[in-house]
């Protein structure tokens, strides 16, 4: 019983830990596109973020200055992202790709010309990483059954961005449903010209959504680049830019559905590499392959209706023109 | 010239000059970032790319990849549609080729292999285009999520074939067995070496002429034939193509299923061509490369070709380059895709107003012709 237990919360705190980032790019991208941007570039936001992170974590020993850093590498390119597609109106989605692109190669291009490793940075030491936090308390409750694991495996012993992943959540829920800002970042994604005609300006509500989402995708960079590895190596942020996308949809761009979705693919993910190579009685070895595709294959499940429905917000995709 | 001429001729010429040209200078920018000198990069580059014959068979097996590539976005832009799916197309295309070589007999010749294997890279390609574009057309999902989700599909796929299904038995690396030597694509050395000619070595292979003839077709048929002008009239407007009796539904999954099917050739040359058997990740970054070559040749067969002679030329040389010069690799290339990709693509228009501020004046006399930028 204790046993099957552990092994639970062992999963369950390795979905946590892959959820996170997960977590924070898909808020950014539900900021950017509340507001009527698609971001195809949350993965190239994440891996420059990762690498900037991880660079000057390297040189100056401090987390929290990869950080900043992280935070500032990310909103360039979403700045650079605003400029395309809010300036110059021009297609979100070939922005979004090229943005992928660029920060694929920049980071090689400049790891390669700053470090000579091979386009990695060079391993990080604990003082220059996020570290794992114990929760007050954690040893000693641990005797306590059911709760008392519960708490030390699974909510203490993270690094501190994994908890404000989790603090990120209902706060942009706040943000985006109960404030201001957040009518507007909402009416801005809906109906830009209604925004237009109060006398607010579209193209400023545009940018200072991109920005939160530079932000976001900046700390989910750190967290790849600093806190759940050591170094930057080739590509780090394998597809989870996508992955978060997909949950951004599959949640439906409401962030409490968004988190669950992000849970549910951590899960998934942990899960897999719990169950490679295992053999399950009546099934045989179930193809890891499969597990990984799962997020893929559900969210095309949802958007084709299969599902439920997802609707994204309605002037998403849509550069603003304003009459003349 | 009068006003209308000139804005024409700024939007048709010389935007996508100053586009390309931005994106050069960047790219230079980049390469004095890491201290390296851009003429010098330069120099090495295109050394490596056409100094000599082998060096000039990569260029253009190269070239080869990306104007399959190119034609199938391309194909998906004149309908409106955005396939960034190139990559998982191309994957799956491989696996259709392959799959045809294995199931024929190996004594058949090559009269027999070669088509088979062309046709099993089409319908596979194809296929895997299909269902996102029938999930666009009928059940109104966006294809440029399904298409991004099907790449990542076609990577598990093909994962879990080739080490569970495909692999060579007793083999640690997931690559199948070598295909029958009637199934490969000649070289063109060695057709070279048949009529007489002794070029060097190289991967370049027959594959290329199919490149050029697909270029032709899809010219032929997005400008000449009755379905291409249904896709080109429904890119431009879906609206008044419904009023002109085009279904766009149908468009879209006839689009697509072109689309997919070029992006499904690249297999053609790179494993009927050149490896002469499946092998994981042949198809890395030739998917993605094609928006950029289709974006930077207007998305028309001719300056597809001169896009694709471009990025093969550069991957060609700066695989001389990263050789050559300890602090570059090969990703130079991958950041000027991004950099074309950004100011051919997203950023289109960004000195539209300027040009026509500055070169075409409401009522003004200046000639265009004697106009340098």
């Amino acid at each position: 019983m204790s046993d099957l237990l552990l092994t639970l919360l062992l999963t369950l705190d390795a979905t946590l830990r892959v959820s996170s980032p997960l977590i924070l790019a898909a808020m950014a991208g539900l900021f950017s596109e509340r507001a009527g941007v698609v971001d195809i570039g949350l993965e190239g936001k994440m891996l420059a973020a990762a690498f900037a992170a991880a660079s000057v974590a390297a040189v100056f020993g401090s987390p929290w200055l990869g950080l900043a850093a992280a935070i500032v590498a990310s909103c360039c390119l979403a700045l650079l992202h605003g400029f395309a597609t809010i300036t110059h109106r021009g297609d979100q989605i070939v922005s979004g790709v090229a943005i992928n692109i660029l920060a694929a190669g920049l980071t090689i291009i400049l790891g390669l010309a700053w470090f000579h490793q091979g386009g990695l940075t060079p391993a990080l030491n604990n003082e220059s990483r996020f570290l794992s936090i114990t929760l007050p308390y954690a040893e000693q409750l641990a005797f306590i059954p059911v709760l008392g694991p519960i708490y030390k495996e699974l909510i203490s012993g993270h690094n501190i961005l994994v908890y404000v992943a989790f603090a990120v959540v209902p706060l942009v829920w706040w943000v985006v449903f109960r404030t201001r800002f957040g009518l507007r970042l909402r009416a801005v994604g809906e109906n830009p010209k209604a925004v237009d005609t109060a006398g607010l300006s579209v193209i400023k509500l545009r940018y200072q959504a991109l920005i939160v989402g530079g932000i976001l995708c900046g700390i989910a960079g750190a967290y790849i680049g600093t806190a759940y590895n050591a170094q930057f190596t080739r590509d780090m942020t394998a597809g989870q830019g996508f992955i978060a996308l997909a949950a951004l949809i599959f949640g439906k761009w409401r962030p409490l559905t968004v988190m669950l979705a992000c849970l549910l693919f951590g899960f998934l993910d942990a899960l897999a590499v719990r169950l490679q190579g295992v053999q399950i009685e009546g099934f045989g070895v179930i193809p890891v392959q499969l597990i990984e595709a799962a997020p893929y294959i559900l969210t095309v499940v949802l958007l084709a209706g299969f599902i439920g429905r997802a609707i994204p917000p309605k002037a998403v995709g849509t550069a603003y023109v304003k009459e003349r | 010239m009068n006003r209308e001429n000139r804005i024409t001729w700024i939007n048709r010429l010389l935007l996508p000059v100053l586009n390309v040209l931005t994106a050069f200078a960047v790219t230079a920018v980049v390469f004095w970032l890491i201290d390296v000198n851009p003429l010098e990069a330069a120099e090495i580059l295109l050394y490596g790319a056409f100094g000599y014959e082998e060096g000039i068979g990569y260029t253009i097996y190269y070239t080869t990849n990306f104007i399959f590539t190119g034609l199938a976005v391309a194909v998906a832009f004149h309908a409106g549609l955005f396939n960034i799916g190139g990559e998982g197309q191309a994957y799956i295309g491989g696996l259709g080729a392959g799959l045809a070589i294995f199931m024929l007999d190996p004594t058949l010749g090559a009269w027999l292999f070669i088509p088979a294997s062309i046709i099993g890279a089409l319908l596979f390609g194809a296929l895997w285009a299909l269902i996102p574009a029938y999930l666009q057309a009928y059940r109104g999902s966006h294809i440029v999520i399904t298409t991004i989700m099907f790449n990542f599909l076609a990577a598990s796929l093909m994962v879990y074939l080739m080490v569970h299904v495909l692999r060579e038995m007793g083999q640690m690396t997931p690559q199948s067995e070598l295909f029958p030597t009637n199934a490969w694509m000649p070289f063109v050395h060695d057709v070279a070496a048949g009529m007489g000619y002794s070029i060097e070595a190289s991967p370049l292979n027959l594959s290329v002429l199919l490149a050029l003839v697909c270029a032709v077709a899809v010219w032929f048929f997005l400008w000449q034939t009755r379905w291409g002008y249904a896709i080109r009239a429904t890119g431009k407007n879906s609206t008044a193509a419904v009023y002109g009796g085009i279904k766009p539904k149908r468009v879209i999954i006839v689009a697509m299923c072109i689309s997919g099917a070029l992006a499904g050739l690249v297999s053609i040359n790179e494993l009927v061509g050149y490896q002469h058997r499946l092998v994981m990740d042949f198809h890395l970054g030739y998917g993605f490369g094609g928006i950029a070559v289709a974006l930077m040749g207007r998305n028309h067969p001719v300056g597809i070709i001169v896009a694709a002679l471009l990025f093969g030329t550069l991957y060609q040389g700066g695989a001389e380059l990263a050789f050559e010069m300890s602090g570059v690799s090969r990703d130079i290339v991958v950041v000027m895709q991004g950099l074309v990709i950004l100011f051919c693509g997203a950023l289109e228009y960004m000195y539209r107003p300027w040009l026509i501020r500055t070169l075409a004046p409401v009522a003004q006399q200046i000639s265009a012709a004697g106009v340098t930028v």
